[in-house]
């Protein structure tokens, strides 16, 4: 009973095991969700899905399971940005209209009406965006004049009311893939957290206090051993201005997640590629450079390098002498990329835009070749990765 | 057994009934997530109440080892004791602590055991627990005992999502995620609170809360822990309604925004956005 639903959640990628699988039997056996379908449906969620980010995934596994849905193609409705829908109502709609939509019978009226456009459009283009672009006037402007937007992805159904919860999509924003906010950053720096003995003494070591006490005649000879710590060492090279002026913010979210998370954690700033001066003002770039070979004795091989930058750029800036758009390096940067991740023991470039665009730039491919594939994405996932990575 | 629901003190959504019910029914624990302030820890307060059952509490901090929930050996009494010749040394019982789970397990009756915010502990601590969280059971082995429970305990534990949890740990768990409550839902809570409130104040305080968390940038968003508190204090204060009155979208201090903004930073950001907002208006 319902194994098509578990085996769809795994096949989606989320982590349903047989046992949990058991336990919701147990639990449909045990009359918890009764005979409502919205209870099955949290009794479901409350089983099956251990971590908020696989919520929205769920959702739409569970929607298609009970429904027999095919999920549409080309773009979907929900996936379109609601921002762009916003500017295209603006847009097409003058107060007026807005008006004439309100006379027009409310906004229920209306989306019943965009209901029936999009059913009808469904049936003509087959997946597509493009039928937007033409029902401009009337269903789309409703759809931006309403705060709230709507659930397109809705449809009627017997169980009507039930439908709705999982159709609304309301964990979409915790969805790992997409999301990334200081919180979950956050969360996946702490793995980074290695635990080693440093600090004030604090606890009893037994072993110690045996062997002492015995050498003491048997006087009794306390021995303390230190608390654990968190001693993380992490050196965070910042890409600042130039193409990276479109990430700077995420850049930033990034470096404030980090900041509250080590005890030793220095960072230095960098335009495009580290080369032989990185500096730690923004504001004072130019006077105020620290040489990258000072960095490098200054900062042992114990600590963690971490590169933020898009690494979009010219492939001369990475392998010319003199490559550099803002001076004339006397080394090509290749080398120093070589002689940073050859010193410090681990290191990891993370890179904001999204993995799927990197095939086509090929600066891109080429830093990634240079740090052996450590590139990461500014995701939640990609820290992640990344993490586990650097604290292996 | 009766039933988890929504009380007079506590607005509880149907999928949280429905994941206490399952946790309580199937006798697992359960694990609740969700923004600081929206009712974990009392939830388990409520859980307690409605089943009428104790509560044994263990609040965890970052240095607490699973090991101290089941049992502490006091080494250090017994060496001195030794020395000093007492004859209670040569019972090793008599140096056992029992922790929060030995209570509950060895409690007369049902409890409902609380572990809140176990993400604080060492990422080694839900391990720790996994076989006595199943089996509610542990062995001593300073006494050579092994303490069962004699009936299986609610246990309601918390996070606060600072560490991801291990998968062994979740599979043996319900989860629940406390979604930040809806307008709808937040009236009910602020009627369960304070029924005497008055119709309009509720109202626009609600309104002033909402557009306060739709600020973008805030580094704490206020919860409804806030949320309650401002009110109290607003009725304490007795200010007029129309203090929290503003004019359409345009942004301003909340009076007493003590109790809803937590950081410096926010209530800079809020007079930044209130000075604008006189400029443009």
């Amino acid at each position: 009973m319902f194994s098509h639903l578990v085996l769809a959640l795994r096949s989606a990628g989320l982590p349903a095991s047989i046992t949990e699988h058991l336990t919701l039997m147990a639990a449909m056996k045990a009359g918890v969700a009764e005979y409502s379908i919205e209870d099955f449906y949290y009794l479901a969620r409350a089983t099956l899905v251990k971590d908020e980010r696989h919520l929205d995934k769920f959702d739409r596994v569970f929607a298609h399971c009970f429904k027999g849905l095919e999920p549409p193609e080309g773009v979907k409705v929900e996936d379109l940005p609601e921002e762009w829908l916003r500017k295209l109502a603006e847009k097409m709609l003058s107060p007026e209209e807005m008006e004439k939509i309100e006379a027009l019978g409310g906004f229920d009226a209306i989306m019943n009406r965009l209901k029936e456009l999009l059913e009808e459009q469904k049936g003509r283009h087959q997946g597509g965006s493009k039928w937007i672009g033409t029902a401009g006037t009337s269903p789309f402007g409703a759809y931006g004049y309403n705060p709230e937007g709507v659930r397109i992805g809705q449809e009627e159904s017997r169980h009507r009311r039930a439908v709705k919860v999982w159709d609304k999509r309301e964990y979409r924003d915790l969805d790992d893939t997409v999301e990334l906010g200081t919180r979950g950053m956050k969360m996946a720096l702490r793995r980074l957290r290695r635990f080693a003995r440093q600090g004030a003494a604090t606890e009893l070591d037994i072993a110690d206090t045996i062997r002492s006490t015995a050498n003491n005649a048997g006087t009794l000879d306390l021995k303390m051993v230190p608390e654990r710590h968190n001693t993380v060492k992490v050196l965070l090279f910042l890409d600042v201005g130039g193409s990276m002026d479109d990430h700077v913010r995420l850049t930033e979210e990034l470096f404030s997640a980090a900041r509250t998370e080590f005890k030793h954690l220095e960072y230095y700033y960098f335009h495009n590629f580290p080369y032989e001066k990185v500096w730690k003002n923004n504001r004072r770039r130019f006077e105020e450079t620290i040489p990258t070979w000072q960095v490098l004795r200054t900062y042992g091989p114990d600590y963690k390098l971490i590169i933020v930058g898009d690494a979009a750029m010219s492939p001369y800036e990475i392998t010319m002498q003199g490559g550099s758009v803002e001076h004339f390096n006397d080394e090509p940067g290749t080398v120093w990329l070589e002689r940073l991740s050859s010193h410090y023991r681990r290191s990891a470039w993370l890179n904001p835009t999204p993995r799927q665009s990197w095939g086509h730039v090929r600066s891109i491919t080429m830093v990634n070749d240079l740090m052996e594939g450590r590139m990461f994405p500014l995701t939640v996932n990609g820290i992640d990765e990344m993490t586990r990575d650097l604290s292996r | 057994m009766a039933g988890f629901k929504s009380t007079e003190k506590y607005i509880a959504t149907r999928d949280l009934e429905v994941a206490v019910n399952a946790a309580v029914t199937l006798q697992r624990p359960l694990l609740v997530k969700g923004e600081p302030g929206t009712g974990k820890t009392v939830l388990a307060h409520e859980v307690a109440a409605a089943l009428g059952l104790p509560l044994i509490e263990w609040h965890v901090k970052s240095t607490t080892k699973a090991q101290q929930g089941l049992y502490e050996y006091d080494a250090v009494s017994r060496l001195r004791d030794g020395q000093l010749g007492d004859p209670r040394v040569h019972d090793i019982g008599n140096y056992i602590v029992r922790g929060k789970l030995w209570d509950a397990f060895e409690a007369d009756e049902q409890v409902v055991v609380l572990i809140d915010e176990v993400d604080k502990a060492d990422i080694e601590f839900p391990n720790d627990l996994l076989l006595e969280l199943d089996r509610m059971q542990f062995f001593v082995y300073e006494t050579r005992k092994t303490i069962a429970a004699k009936h299986r305990p609610v246990v309601i534990i918390t996070s606060n999502n600072e560490k991801e949890l291990p998968d062994a740990f979740l599979r043996r768990c319900f989860f629940h995620y406390i979604r930040f409550p809806d307008r709808e839902t937040m009236e009910r809570i602020v009627q369960a609170h304070y029924p005497d409130i008055r119709k309009d104040l509720a109202r626009e305080a609600l309104n002033v809360f909402f557009q306060v968390r739709d600020v973008p940038g805030l580094k704490k968003k206020p919860a409804t822990s806030e949320l309650l508190d401002w009110l109290k204090l607003l009725m304490v204060e007795d200010l007029p309604v129309e203090a929290l009155r503003t004019k359409e979208k345009q942004v301003v201090i909340p009076p007493l925004y003590g109790a809803l903004l937590k950081n410096e930073q926010d209530v800079h950001l809020f007079e930044r956005l209130a000075f604008l907002a006189r400029r443009g208006g």
